[in-house]
């Protein structure tokens, strides 16, 4: 491990992705991840890499479409409503399996909404997105550190499953200092190495093999059913193998949250504080939104209370705990939105209240 | 100690945290104390998000944003911000926004800097990548310089790993100032440290080494939550 250095989120994110071998960044700026796209635009040529700003974030994820095409480790970063303006083409380059690895800085929405931190994108990433059957593999870090190793094994996983995979950070864990260890740089697969270690790639034919080609229309729709059922038992390994998650304090835990991002640091803190006036308090933290990581809710003994802890109005996470959870508990919501922050001592005071209430 | 005092640096050196801490500090001496906050880069992490907090103490607090709405910038600075500029009765920090470019708004309040009365000063951060070596800190401040036709007058060692901060942090960051120091004649004038991390020091490890401590203002307690 390299020695550990202080560094920006943002700018540690775009480090990672280079280390992991990334040479091909599209995007168009936002806030709060501008240091990405500057960042890449300064240092990606070093690499012999190509950094364009697109016109637009549709024109982004489309030059990022064509990279991924031609074999390449490509790199996509936006906030919120820049990613929802992505969704049209990563349900297309899902459904032509290819790999790109996408970083989402999230920030309050609906719409333009607001440049302050958020986790409202939470059913946008899991089960939202763009149209038809596919899932986006979906990474959530709580730390900087956290966020470039999932970033340099994200490269890995979008490639095993040819599919694009998301880190979801919100603003703060973009725009935060910490410090980092940042992983080992790799050598990228390029030009001929290509033709080699990735046959799936548009790289001409050559009379060599088959030609290949990426449809993402079917105007037969029975070889349209043919084709999902043909790639769909990825998804279904990613169900049974990718789920992650941080158990804390969760042995004997009669209230149990559940939280991701920055978000689960507030929460470790009211668990602590909680903990230390002797209430069994723990925390799940998924480290994967989807899969989401249901694995982490089997034994649910002893536990009364499920509480929800996230940045959004409607409670998009405590949809998936809920159905975790399949009735064995209560489940509860504390929540701030629009880029507002919760605080420990809300989450303190608000977990109290919800035990005092008659069941 | 100079009446204006411009805190400049490379960005996540520290210049924010800096900036408070020097007015709670100059607080406690003088009467009109007051902090400029002209970074206008990024939203996040800037000195005024403090403001309700340095105003309960009787310090002014000066920016571009809409009222106490840190996230709302207004495409002017106000005039306003030259009071504590002009008045010769305040004690003033001013904040600048990273590296070059968030110095260049420094540029339209130059008049009020040339005298003797001020010193832009240069905060170090050794475990930053960019001016972890001599050669970086020399091309932030030739940048900074460039940028504002304005001189550093005073390096300040503020080399740290949040949390993680080690003596070794802050003798990396001394010998870096030292030899930037030798290189450009520009004197090491103060270092500093989170007080948190200073209690936890060997002190005899640090050599005489006068550090003064400082309070994170900006970061919130969570944040010390490592995962």
């Amino acid at each position: 491990m390299a020695e550990k250095q202080l560094m920006k989120g943002n700018e540690a994110f775009a480090t990672a992705a280079i280390n992991a071998g990334c040479r091909y960044y599209f995007g168009y700026p936002i806030t709060p991840q501008n240091e990405i796209p500057e960042f890449m635009s300064r240092e990606l040529a070093k690499y012999g890499g190509a950094f364009i700003q697109a016109e637009s974030e549709l024109a982004a994820v489309n030059m990022a479409y064509g990279a991924a095409a031609a074999g390449g480790r490509v790199l996509l970063s936006s906030s919120s409503p820049g990613v929802a303006l992505m969704q049209e083409s990563i349900s297309l380059i899902a459904s032509v399996e290819l790999p790109v690895v996408i970083i989402n800085v999230m920030r309050g929405g609906p719409g333009i909404g607001s440049i302050q931190p958020s986790q409202a994108d939470y059913d946008q990433v899991t089960v939202g997105g763009g149209n038809g059957d596919y899932k986006t593999i979906v990474y959530a870090p709580s730390s900087i550190q956290e966020a470039c190793d999932m970033i340099y094994k994200a490269f890995d996983v979008a490639e095993e499953y040819r599919n694009p995979v998301m880190i979801c950070a919100d603003g703060m864990i973009g725009q935060m200092m910490e410090p980092v260890a940042l992983p080992e740089p790799v050598e990228p697969v390029m030009g001929e190495e290509i033709r080699k270690k990735k046959p799936w790639a548009l790289t001409g034919h050559r009379n060599e093999r088959e030609r290949h080609a990426l449809n993402s229309v079917w105007l037969q729709q029975d070889l349209l059913e043919e084709y999902i059922d043909a790639y769909w038992p990825k998804f279904e390994k990613a169900e049974r193998e990718l789920q992650e998650w941080e158990d804390f304090m969760t042995e004997d835990a009669e209230v149990l949250y559940v939280a991701y991002g920055s978000t689960a640091r507030i929460a470790k803190e009211a668990v602590v504080a909680l903990r230390n006036e002797g209430v069994k308090v723990g925390l799940i933290r998924p480290k994967t939104l989807w899969p989401f990581p249901e694995k982490a809710f089997e034994n649910l003994d002893g536990v009364k209370d499920v509480i929800s802890v996230e940045l959004s109005k409607a409670g998009q996470l405590k949809r998936d705990v809920r159905l975790a959870v399949e009735g064995r508990a209560r489940v509860s919501l504390i929540n701030r939105y629009g880029g507002m922050l919760l605080d420990p001592a809300e989450v303190v005071e608000r977990t109290k209240k919800i035990m005092e209430e008659v069941k | 100690m100079k009446r204006i005092r411009i805190i400049t640096g490379h960005y996540g050196s520290g210049k924010s945290e800096l900036s408070v801490n020097m007015v709670v500090n100059l607080k406690k001496e003088y009467d009109k104390v007051a902090i400029v906050d002209l970074d206008i880069a990024n939203p996040y992490f800037r000195s005024r998000e403090r403001q309700k907090a340095m105003e309960d103490l009787g310090i002014k607090v000066y920016h571009n944003s809409f009222g106490y709405d840190i996230t709302q910038d207004l495409p002017a600075i106000s005039a306003a911000i030259k009071e504590p500029l002009e008045n010769k009765e305040f004690m003033t920090v001013v904040d600048a926004g990273g590296d070059d470019s968030g110095a260049r708004v420094l540029n339209q309040f130059t008049k009020y800097f040339l005298d003797d009365d001020c010193e832009m000063l240069f905060v170090i951060s050794g475990n930053r990548p960019e001016t972890s070596t001599v050669e970086g800190c020399l091309s932030h401040i030739e940048r900074i310089e460039l940028e504002t036709g304005l001189k550093v007058k005073g390096l300040i060692n503020n080399t740290n790993l949040l949390s993680e901060t080690t003596v070794d942090d802050i003798l990396k960051g001394e010998n870096l100032c030292k030899e930037v120091s030798e290189r450009t004649g520009i004197p090491h004038v103060a270092t500093y440290c989170d007080e948190n991390m200073i209690a936890k020091m060997d002190k005899e490890k640090l050599k005489g080494i006068e550090v003064k401590p400082i309070s994170l203002f900006l970061r919130p307690s969570w944040l010390q939550y490592e995962l």
